[in-house]
């Protein structure tokens, strides 16, 4: 019996020995290890999170909080030949090529609700955005009364839309509400006037203002319709992975680094038309940074 | 995989307080349907015209044929909606230009007129070749019997040669409907769209298009049965074979 005591305890010092020097790797840590690559997922056209500049490489601010989760995979594998593999993802295809494991994590502008967390887990919110209305500085439409009996436009699919369509239904508004297919045509409408206004995160407003032919032709409200907070998603059910992601970029806030990150972002010029969005960071944003949250729950962010 | 299959998710309440995802993707079922039948009959009147035009023996009629067949055949489909869309108004006068803008349905009615010019391009060409693969003995039998040509067309050649087209007719039937997904890209919400708009709402991606998949799937099992039905109906006893008889080296 002693023996077999003996081989026990063997065992577990081995065991906690394991678990000190070198976890049992599991899920996207072990497949990362296993790889020596990384994929990440970006957009190509989601500016300033996640788009492509002059020479296609893949740029924006999600990418380079990305890359600092890239950095901390490495020093935690010990692997510091890291290869960083980038997959382009649309709306359509980012779900199934996360669920599938061609990508590890999709940087780009992707809004964290409670819904969409029953199919993936989104790490620490890294931006704040709000749903408001850009019409023609002309119209200067502010609330969403103002469109009654009018068109307005929102990207089939986004979360602006279900938002406004719903406050249509329920405040019984009488707008004529249009969906168009991304956000460059939904801009399209308000400007050929087939649109009095366009209800979207307020960056991407902003954004496709600042690239317009004639950005004082715009007006964007003060009247905030909801929050949106934005994430980088991961596999569902990899705790540990979430756990490295969560860390670098709680690290990012906490150590400061975010400004230097936003500010080259928002409130610098930026490739490729070297227009500046110039958009201080808002007060959400703020609390984020101070008390990094991942919660989908907009009232959390007020 | 992993992946979070949860197929009860068609019960459950869509965005926009119009009903549950199920009805959302009946919907746009439906739009599908309306898009893809009113351009096909548009088609097929546009179609059959055009491609008898290019085989009478006006020269310059075949030309004027034959340039609009190339010119709505030779452009990818999603171009040319983009074209009709945002494009051709603003060529318009004015006013007309605002009116159609304002429209509210116009992107409904836009996606009809794109995909008709589209498939009766396709049509006509179906239309030539039935046209031609008849033997050139039929339209002299015509005249040599007294018809005018208008008679022998209508006649003698139109009647062979429409069932002689019934299966790839068929395939542009299906192809209609299936291009109407097209249509998504200027904001109509049909079958595609409301799928797209399912997964990006609830990010159940694969429930989403596997739906689209069998209703889709669903559509193009009735036309076949339909086009199948059509052509027995008219099947005239022997002709068929006139045309096999022929390859065999009459």
């Amino acid at each position: 019996m002693k023996s077999f005591d003996r081989i026990v305890l063997a065992l577990l010092t081995l065991g906690i020995a394991a678990g000190v020097s070198g976890q049992e790797l599991t899920g996207t840590l072990k497949k990362i290890k296993d790889t020596g690559t990384i994929t990440i997922g970006y957009r190509d056209a989601s500016i300033p999170f996640s788009y492509l500049d002059d020479s296609q490489k893949p740029i924006g601010y999600s990418m380079d909080l990305c890359y600092k989760i890239v950095d901390a995979v490495k020093a935690q594998l010990k692997l510091p030949d890291l290869k960083v593999a980038l997959q382009p993802v649309t709306s359509a295809t980012r779900i199934p090529l996360i669920a599938n494991g061609t990508v590890d994590m999709e940087c780009g502008s992707t809004t964290n609700n409670l819904e969409r967390q029953q199919q993936v887990s989104f790490v620490v919110t890294t931006f704040v955005t709000a749903n408001r209305l850009m019409s023609k500085a002309k119209n200067k439409i502010v609330n969403l009364e103002d469109l009654k009996g009018k068109t307005l436009v929102s990207t089939s699919g986004t979360s602006n839309l279900k938002q406004v369509t719903e406050l249509n239904g329920t405040k019984n508004l009488g707008i004529n509400i249009v969906a168009a297919s991304d956000h460059p045509a939904a801009f399209q409408m308000v400007e050929s006037d087939r649109a009095a206004a366009f209800a979207m995160d307020d960056i991407l407003l902003y954004s496709l203002v600042a690239q317009s032919k004639n950005p004082a032709d715009y007006y964007i409200s003060t009247v905030q319709l909801s929050t949106e907070p934005y994430g980088i998603i991961v596999r569902k059910g990899d705790p540990d992975f979430k756990k490295v992601a969560d860390g670098a970029i709680t690290a990012v806030m906490k150590s400061g680094e975010i400004n230097k990150i936003y500010a080259k972002w928002f409130l610098s010029p930026i490739p490729p038309k070297n227009g500046n969005l110039n958009v201080p960071m808002s007060d959400a944003l703020k609390k984020v940074v101070a008390n990094p949250t991942d919660s989908g729950d907009p009232a959390s962010y007020k | 995989m992993n992946y979070n299959w949860n197929w009860g998710i068609f019960w459950q309440a869509a965005p926009g307080g119009q009903g549950t995802y199920a009805q959302a993707l009946l919907s746009g079922l439906m739009f599908t349907l309306a898009v893809g039948l009113l351009a096909w009959i548009m088609a097929l009147i546009l179609g059959s015209i055009v491609g008898t035009v290019r085989t009478t023996p006006s020269k310059w009629a075949v030309r004027i044929g034959n340039g609009y067949v190339e010119l709505f055949r030779n452009i990818p489909l999603l171009v040319q909606m983009y074209m009709w869309y945002f494009v051709i108004p603003e060529f318009l006068p004015g006013p007309i230009g605002s009116y159609i803008k304002s429209m509210p349905n116009e992107p409904f009615v836009t996606a009809v007129i794109c995909l008709g010019f589209f498939t009766s391009a396709r049509v006509a060409e179906q239309v030539r070749a039935g046209i031609n693969s008849l033997p050139r003995g039929q339209s002299m039998a015509g005249t040599a019997m007294g018809l005018t040509p208008t008679q022998t067309y209508m006649k003698v050649i139109l009647p062979q040669a429409f069932r002689i087209i019934i299966p790839p007719m068929t395939s542009e039937f299906l192809n209609v409907i299936k291009n109407s997904s097209v249509a998504l890209y200027i904001g109509v919400m049909e079958l595609t769209a409301q799928a797209r708009s399912m997964q990006e709402f609830s990010f159940q991606v694969f429930e989403a298009f596997s739906a689209a998949t069998l209703l889709y799937v669903a559509i193009n099992v009735i036309v076949l049965n339909l086009m199948r039905f059509i052509e027995n109906r008219t099947r005239v006893p022997g002709l068929i074979a006139v045309g096999g008889a022929k390859i065999a080296g009459h």
